[in-house]
């Protein structure tokens, strides 16, 4: 087994068992950094295999990484990694203003190794049940972070997440059953019927019935954890409450990484009907998802709560780029999960930091973010022209690719998605002005805010809106062609 | 004899785990909602065993073991312990009332034979007939868990959908693979676990364990 991969996953597993014993130290915001950084390294050694020598499986079978899964682990790695770093001055402040004690610093150290432990396990496993039992696992790490406040709405928005995930989840339990028992049909009992590489062979051989009634328990199951319309009420309530670096990682990576369990399932549902049934579905989703939540932006005062429906906005677009398929509309769909990803948890940093200075996060009490601290409120505003879709940013590439295939190949959806498009447009810019320019009523924070993660995103978002290089671009060439 | 009485004992034990499913859903009192959620998972373990022999799989001889600690005695263990450190002496309140519960129920079943049906035919498995009523115990648990108002029958709703889909797993692919029973068992303890100290700090918090407060957070 490659070294590298197995640090990916030992590094954050080791963090959470070392922070659980010692999450409470003052240094323990290091820690937790050198933890994330050295799966970010083996992350991106991984890559560098994977490009020079193809797809690698590993532990008998268990592990796999192709160009698909290899680009969203060296995501995943880097944006919790840059969270980490992030995380250290801000839950600072947030033990100075004591919203948070000493075992709760710890519990939250801990379970942010987890839950990256699990995210990073879903990405490179090659078992469909382990797939299922990593991601109900990830829920379960940030259920507790979510309630981390012990505040009357972070618990009612623990509870929702937890219930509803839950009950989603338990579809997509019903859905891998289902998936288990096509493939034993053909593959024969054992775990080989439930390993993606196994399955991916003999996808055509598989029965068209079974597989569509799995397909759908899958979507609504996953679909969950993506936060499509209309399972997607826990996902502002969890973004709002929880802490900020959470929110971030809620957002930025959980939500790609539960749309690319959906993505694996596709692919194989795809080989074994032969009419387009699972990406009709993943459009209809996708394009409810994306009105909706353009819908409801204009009624929200919370700052977090607002950029979390942004979040299902883009999952939407995101989930129909991938129903179209075609090598453009993949393409632009892994482009706009890379820098959706990028730009919000940037967001999410200034966000967070807003509402520290602050102390709320009622969007009509923050003005002049922009006066008081220049970084905050310029990050705050270039992040929201980022994330809008505005050129010269890599999302106004993505969205561009998005809109242009769907007037070639879907033309009634494109009037749809351009409107709530500019819906959304109209309601943040709107309400995010004030917030950075007007008279301030923010305070300066204790302790220097760490701004180099979200100018980085930033940065990068921006390169990729201005120039995507030769091997990326091939690279996700590559990776669209395995989704089809 | 085994080989002959064994499929019919399964349909039955089948028939008795929805009936079992029904008497959730119309239960008020909470301590016979947890007992008959034990008696769900006994015969979960009973029918897994059973399927065990009949096919000679050893592994769900293993997964028949794990039921019996986990969803026979652990589970229930931790519930009741729950429920006497709370100190509740309410009964359980639904939103909607039985009979109209019952009535949707009835048409969950329904459903859950149609959608079940074609695949059932693929199944090669002694004991295929039962996918429906894996489906529809799963359905009914959905529903335990919408119409309840108090967070502990929501949780022993949450756990019996997991038995549904356990049950499904058994009927009609002779269970998972070990590795992934074993991780979803651990993760249904977990859950458990995180539950039970939720509905603690809910209490704290709330004074009330009735998740009808948590509807602060809405849309504006």
């Amino acid at each position: 087994m490659p070294i590298e991969l197995l640090a990916l996953l030992l590094s954050p597993l080791a963090g959470s068992a070392v922070l659980a014993l010692v999450g409470h130290r003052p240094r323990a915001a290091e820690v937790n950094a050198v933890f994330s950084s050295l799966s970010f390294a083996a992350a991106a050694v991984l890559v560098a295999r994977v490009i020079e020598s193809g797809p690698l499986v590993a532990l008998g079978e268990q592990l796999f990484v192709d160009s698909l899964n290899v680009f969203l682990v060296a995501l995943t790695a880097f944006v919790a990694m840059t969270t980490s770093f992030f995380s250290r001055p801000y839950m600072r402040v947030e033990r100075d203003h004591r919203r948070v004690t000493g075992p709760g610093m710890r519990l939250y150290h801990s379970m942010y190794q987890l839950f990256s432990f699990t995210m990073l396990l879903v990405l490179t496993t090659n078992n469909l049940g382990v797939m299922w039992v990593a991601m109900e696992a990830a829920t379960l790490t940030t259920v507790l972070l979510v309630a981390l406040y012990r505040t009357h709405a972070s618990l009612e928005a623990a509870w929702k997440y937890f219930i509803l995930c839950g009950v989603g989840i338990a579809q997509a339990l019903f859905g891998t059953i289902l998936v288990y028992f096509a493939a034993e049909k053909v593959l024969g009992p054992g775990t080989g019927s439930l390993l993606w590489t196994h399955l991916d062979a003999v996808k055509t051989e598989l029965q068209p019935t079974v597989m569509s009634i799995a397909f759908v328990f899958l979507l609504v199951g996953y679909g969950t954890k993506v936060g499509l319309v209309p399972l997607h009420n826990w996902l502002p309530d969890a973004h709002a409450e929880g802490p900020t670096p959470i929110s971030a990682v809620l957002s930025g990576l959980l939500l790609n990484v539960a749309l690319y369990a959906l993505i694996r399932c596709k692919v194989i549902t795809d080989g074994a009907l032969e009419r387009p049934f699972a990406s009709a579905l993943l459009m209809g989703f996708g394009l409810v998802s994306v009105v909706v939540a353009a819908f409801f932006l204009s009624r929200q005062r919370d700052v977090k709560r607002m950029f979390a429906y942004s979040s299902i906005e883009h999952m939407g677009l995101i989930t129909f780029a991938f129903g179209m398929g075609g090598p453009v509309a993949s393409f632009a769909g892994l482009l706009h999960m890379t820098v959706h990803s990028l730009t919000k948890s940037a967001i999410f940093f200034t966000a967070g930091h807003a509402a520290q200075q602050t102390g709320t996060q009622l969007m009509e009490n923050i003005r002049g973010l922009a006066q008081v601290t220049p970084t905050v409120g310029w990050g705050l505003m270039l992040g929201t022209v980022a994330i809008l879709g505005m050129p010269p940013f890599g999302v106004f590439a993505s969205e561009f690719l998005i809109l242009t295939t769907t007037i070639a190949v879907q033309p009634w959806a494109a009037p749809v998605l351009l409107l709530s498009l500019g819906v959304s447009f109209a309601a943040i810019f709107g309400k995010v002005q004030p917030l950075v320019f007007g008279e301030p009523t923010a305070a300066r924070l204790p302790h220097p805010p760490a701004l180099v993660p979200v100018f980085t995103h930033l940065a990068l978002v921006l390169m990729l809106g201005l120039f995507i290089p030769p091997s990326l671009a091939d690279w996700y060439r590559q990776a669209a062609r395995l989704i089809g | 004899m085994l080989q002959h009485f064994g499929p019919q004992v399964i349909n039955l034990l089948a028939a008795v785990l929805l009936l079992l499913a029904f008497a959730m859903l119309s239960q008020r009192r909470i301590l016979s909602l947890i007992n008959l959620f034990a008696a769900q998972g006994f015969v979960l373990f009973l029918s897994t065993a059973l399927v065990a022999a009949l096919t000679d799989q050893k592994h769900l001889y293993v997964s028949a073991a794990v039921t019996l600690v986990l969803k026979v005695t652990l589970l229930p263990w931790i519930l009741h312990r729950l429920i006497r450190r709370l100190n509740v002496k309410w009964d359980v309140e639904t939103l909607i009332n039985i009979p109209t519960t019952m009535l949707v129920g009835i048409l969950l079943v329904i459903l859950a034979f149609n959608l079940a049906a074609p695949i059932s035919q693929l199944a090669g498995t002694v004991t295929r007939s039962t996918l429906g009523i894996a489906l529809a115990s799963m359905l009914l648990s959905f529903m335990m868990m919408i119409t309840r108002s108090k967070a502990v029958p929501q949780v022993i709703g949450f756990l019996s959908m997991e038995n549904g889909l356990f049950f499904a797993a058994t009927a009609a692919v002779y269970g998972m693979p070990m590795v992934v029973e074993l991780g979803v068992a651990l993760d249904v303890l977990v859950a458990a676990l995180i539950l039970g100290i939720f509905i603690f700090e809910i209490r704290e918090r709330f004074d009330t364990l009735d998740t009808r407060h948590l509807e602060k957070l809405k849309e504006h």
